[in-house]
C-alpha cells in the first residue's frame, strides 16, 4: 500500500514552479495523488499550499514542470475545462457567492457536471450531510455563519461529481466541533470512493486522516510519504505537531 | 395639475430611455469593473441600425408595431454585435493590464466609433424614418396634457425589455453565471463556468438594450446623427453612478430619478440648466456617496 507506483493516480505533480511577478512561490513541487486515496498538502501560513490547489485549477500558470491528470497535461487548460475533466474545488476563505441564495450556489456546483439527471440526487445527498443548507436554502449565502458558509463550499464542490475533490483550509477558523464534523465527512466520501486533495495548516488531523502526506515549506517539499510515517517523524512532530 | 402630469409623463419616458442605457453600463460594469465609455456610441450604432433597416426593408410602405419590432430587433442585434466585437478587440487584450489603459482605450473606442460613424453615415443628422408607426391621429389631449402615443410607445416597450432582462438575470442558467462572474471570475471559473464567453454575453446583452434605446430615441426626438451618444451617454452613466454603479435594479431607479429631476428644473426652474445637472448630481454623489443610492455592499451586482 505504501506503492505508490502500482496505484492508480489520478494527479500528478511534476517538478512544479509557480511566480507571482518576482515572488517565487512553488519551487519544484513534486508529489502523486493516488486513486480513492486522501492525499494532505500540510505547511505553515505561505508555504504555497493555495497555489498549489491554483495551479491544478489551472488559476496560475505553472512556469516549469508539469500537472497531469492520469497522464494528460492539464497545465495550460482553461480553470473551465478543468473542472470539466471533473476536478473541483472548494476555495480557501469560505469562497462562496455570497450574492447569491444557498440554492443558487450549489447550482453553480454542477453548472459542469458530467450527468444533469444526478442533480437531484446530489441535491438531496449534499443536505443530507448538511441539513442546516436545507434549511437555509432559498437564504443569500452571505447570511450563513462561516461553519455553515463551509459546508456550502464543499457540497457545491461535490455538485460538479468530481473525480478529485481539492479542499483548500476547510478549518479555517472554525469551532473544533464543526472541524471534526467536516473531517468526519471528508473521511466519508473518501470511503465512498472519491479521491481528495486536502490543504490544510491544522497538520494533525489532517495527518490523522489522510493516506498520505506532503510537507511544503517556503514553497518546497520537505517531506512525504505515507501519513504513518510521517506522524512517527521526529521532524513531523517538532516543526508542525507542536511537540 | 396638467403640467404637472405632463412632466412625469415626460420624465418617465425620458427616465426609461436612460434606464436602457444606464443597464448596459451597469452590467459591463459589474463583469469588468469597467466603464464603458464607448456605450453612447454603440446606443448610436443601434439607432443607426434601426433606421437603415426601416429604410432598406422599406418598413415605413408597411406601418405598424410588427415593422417597428423588426426595426428594434435589427438594431438590437447590430448593437449587441458592436458590443461583442468591441469587448474582444479592445477590451480583452487589456483584461490583466492596470485599470486606466482599459479607462483609456474606452475613450479611444468612443471616439473612433464617433468619427468613423462621420466617416460613413455623414455628420449631418439624418430624420428617423418615424412613419413606421401611423400614429398621427393619435394624440391624446385632455385640457393642456398632450400625451405623445410614442412616448407610451417607448416607455411600454423599454419596461419590457427591462423585465425580460430582470428574467434573464434572476431566474435563468445565463443570469446566474453573470451574477457569480461580477461576483468573482476566479470562484466563477472553479465552477466551470467559461467566464470569458459569459463577459461576452453580458457585453451583448447590454448592447442590445442600448440599441433598444437608440430607435426609441429615433422616434421620439427624430433626428439621429453620430454624435448623439454623447450627452445620453454620460447622462445614463451618471444614472448608473446614482443607482450604484454594478446595482441592475439600482441603475433602473436612477435613470427614473434623473429623468424627473432634469423635467422638473427645466419646467418649473430654468430650461438652460438641463444638461448641468446630470453633471451636478455625478458631483454630488461622488462626493457624499460614491456607492450610489443602492450601494450598500455589492448587492446584486451584474
Ligand atoms: N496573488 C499573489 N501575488 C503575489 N504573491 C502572492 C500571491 N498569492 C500568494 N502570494 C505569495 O505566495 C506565497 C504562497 O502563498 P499561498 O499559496 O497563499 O500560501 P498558503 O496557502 O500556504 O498560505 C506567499 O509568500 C504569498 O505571499
Ligand atoms: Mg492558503
Amino acid at each position: 500500500m505504501t506503492n505508490i507506483e502500482s496505484e492508480s493516480v489520478v494527479l500528478s505533480v511534476k517538478d512544479a514552479s509557480v511566480h507571482y511577478g518576482m515572488v517565487q512561490a512553488l519551487r519544484g513541487v513534486s508529489f502523486d495523488v493516488p486513486k480513492g486515496k486522501i492525499v494532505t498538502l500540510v505547511g505553515a501560513n505561505g508555504a504555497g499550499k493555495t497555489t498549489m490547489l491554483r495551479a491544478i485549477s489551472g488559476l496560475v500558470k505553472v512556469s516549469r514542470g508539469a500537472i497531469q491528470h492520469h497522464g494528460v497535461a492539464i497545465s495550460s487548460m482553461q480553470p473551465h475545462e478543468i473542472v470539466r475533466r471533473r476536478i473541483c474545488q472548494s476555495p480557501e476563505g469560505r469562497g462562496i457567492f455570497l450574492n447569491l441564495t444557498v440554492e443558487e450556489n450549489l447550482d453553480l456546483g454542477a453548472w459542469a457536471a458530467p450527468d444533469k439527471s444526478a442533480y437531484k440526487v446530489n441535491l438531496e445527498r449534499g443536505f443530507d450531510m448538511f441539513p442546516r443548507l436545507k434549511e437555509r436554502r432559498r437564504q443569500n449565502a452571505g447570511t450563513l455563519s462561516g461553519g455553515e458558509q463551509q459546508m456550502l463550499a464543499i457540497a457545491r464542490a461535490l455538485m460538479g461529481q468530481p473525480e478529485l475533490l481539492l479542499l483548500d483550509e476547510p478549518s479555517l477558523g472554525l469551532a473544533p466541533q464543526i472541524i471534526e464534523k467536516i473531517f468526519e465527512i471528508v473521511q466519508r466520501i473518501n470511503r465512498e470512493g472519491m479521491t481528495i486533495l486536502l490543504v490544510e495548516q491544522n497538520a494533525l488531523q489532517a495527518l490523522q486522516i489522510a493516506h498520505h502526506g506532503v510537507v511544503l515549506e517556503t514553497g518546497s517539499v520537505v517531506l512525504q510519504g505515507p501519513t504513518r510515517e510521517l506522524l512517527a517523524s521526529d521532524e513531523v512532530r517538532k516543526a508542525y505537531l507542536g511537540e | 395639475m396638467d403640467q404637472f402630469l405632463q412632466h412625469i409623463i415626460n420624465a418617465l419616458s425620458l427616465g426609461s430611455i436612460y434606464a436602457l442605457i444606464a443597464l448596459g453600463y451597469t452590467m459591463v460594469f459589474g463583469v469588468l469593473q469597467l466603464i464603458n465609455f464607448a456605450h453612447g456610441e454603440i446606443y448610436m450604432l443601434g439607432a443607426f441600425a434601426g433606421m437603415y433597416t426601416i429604410r432598406w426593408l422599406r418598413l415605413e410602405q408597411h406601418p405598424g408595431i410588427g415593422s417597428l419590432l423588426i426595426a428594434l430587433f435589427a438594431a438590437m442585434a447590430a448593437s449587441a454585435l458592436a458590443g461583442f466585437i468591441i469587448e474582444r478587440l479592445a477590451y480583452r487584450p487589456l483584461r490583466k493590464s492596470p485599470r486606466i489603459n482599459l479607462l483609456i482605450t474606452a475613450v479611444g473606442v468612443s471616439l473612433f466609433l464617433q468619427y468613423t460613424g462621420q466617416l460613413v453615415f455623414g455628420s449631418d443628422p439624418q430624420f428617423f424614418p418615424v412613419g413606421i408607426l401611423e400614429l398621427d391621429g393619435y394624440t391624446w389631449t385632455y385640457g393642456e396634457l398632450v400625451i405623445e402615443p410614442m412616448q407610451i410607445v417607448a416607455l411600454v416597450l423599454s419596461i419590457i425589455l427591462m423585465l425580460v432582462l430582470q428574467y434573464i438575470i434572476f431566474k435563468t442558467r445565463l443570469g446566474r453565471a453573470m451574477r457569480a462572474v461580477s461576483f468573482n471570475h476566479d470562484l466563477a471559473s472553479l465552477m466551470g463556468i467559461p467566464t470569458n464567453r459569459i463577459i461576452s454575453a453580458t457585453f451583448m446583452l447590454g448592447s442590445a438594450l442600448a440599441g433598444a434605446a437608440g430607435v426609441l430615441v429615433g422616434l421620439i426626438y427624430p433626428k439621429i446623427e453620430p454624435l448623439m451618444g454623447t450627452m445620453p451617454g454620460l447622462k445614463a452613466f451618471v444614472a448608473a453612478v446614482l443607482g450604484g454603479v454594478g446595482n441592475v435594479t439600482g441603475a433602473v431607479l436612477g435613470a427614473f430619478t434623473l429623468g424627473l429631476a432634469e423635467e422638473f428644473l427645466v419646467g418649473y426652474w430654468v430650461s438652460t440648466y438641463r444638461d448641468a445637472l446630470a453633471f451636478a448630481i455625478l458631483i454630488l454623489i461622488l462626493l457624499f456617496k460614491p456607492s450610489g443610492l443602492l450601494g450598500v455592499h455589492r448587492a446584486e451586482k451584474v
